[in-house]
């Protein structure tokens, strides 16, 4: 649509025209602010912890542990010098061989979330695939933070649905 | 003539220094998000609203995504 508009603004004779080609889209899921009814609403972003635990592919495992333990953490998301996520721990990786190069434990290729979805949608589909926890991300892949499910669902129940969904399956 | 892509890093920077931003999906979906300071010319309505954009200024265009 914005090429269209961008070729009609050009036959009208505008001559300074600019297409901002990943859209809408690509500005949400860099978790960058919008204005209008959603932004109202939560989303996986604004409720996702930035203070998850964060580790590298050749960290020790039990050092990860001590430190997921003593932050009140049962996961931990592995990333590289970017921030891009490349993998998780969970509990059940996090209880591993201590002297186990994370690399070796962690669960590779988590399934991760944009910033934008509507909590309600995320706090859903966390209920119905069990899971207790979720990266969200940027589009690049860089982590956002994680998005726990009592904190999805807590805040699901105090907002409104109604918005356009936004995980596809 | 095509027009110049612009990335999200040089959006703010073009709009604060003058460009308008436009978002050309239809109005119910402005009205749920758009980009701050974006102002709203759908594209059906765009010949209709012509004039109510500046000539002499840089326009920014944008939709969902690409498509």
């Amino acid at each position: 649509m914005a090429p269209r508009a961008a070729a009609r603004l050009e036959s009208l004779g505008f001559e300074q025209v600019f297409e901002y080609r990943g859209g809408k889209l690509d500005w949400l899921a860099a978790g960058k602010p919008t204005e209008g009814e959603n932004s109202k609403r939560p989303r996986a972003g604004d409720v996702a912890r930035r203070d998850a635990i964060t580790c590298g592919l050749k960290d020790r495992l039990g050092d990860v542990r001590k430190r997921a333990a003593a932050a009140g953490w049962d996961v931990a998301v592995v990333v590289d010098e970017a921030d891009v996520v490349l993998g998780m721990l969970r509990a059940q990786q996090l209880e591993e061989e201590a002297s186990l190069n994370v690399e070796k434990a962690m669960h590779p290729g988590p399934s991760t979330f944009r910033p934008y979805v509507p909590i309600k949608e995320m706090a859903d589909y966390l209920v119905e695939h069990q899971l207790d926890s979720v990266p969200i991300t940027t589009s690049e892949g860089k982590l956002v933070g994680v998005l726990r499910k009592a904190d999805a669902t807590r805040a699901a129940a105090s907002g409104s649905s109604g918005v356009r969904r936004m995980i596809s399956s | 003539m095509v027009a110049k892509l612009v990335d999200r890093n040089a959006i703010e920077e073009m709009v604060k220094h003058g460009a308008q931003l436009i978002e050309v999906l239809p109005p119910d979906e402005y009205a749920e998000d758009h980009l701050p300071g974006a102002v709203s010319h759908p594209l059906r309505q765009l010949d209709e609203q012509i004039d109510e954009i500046d000539r002499n200024r840089p326009v920014i265009v944008y939709c969902w995504d690409s498509a």
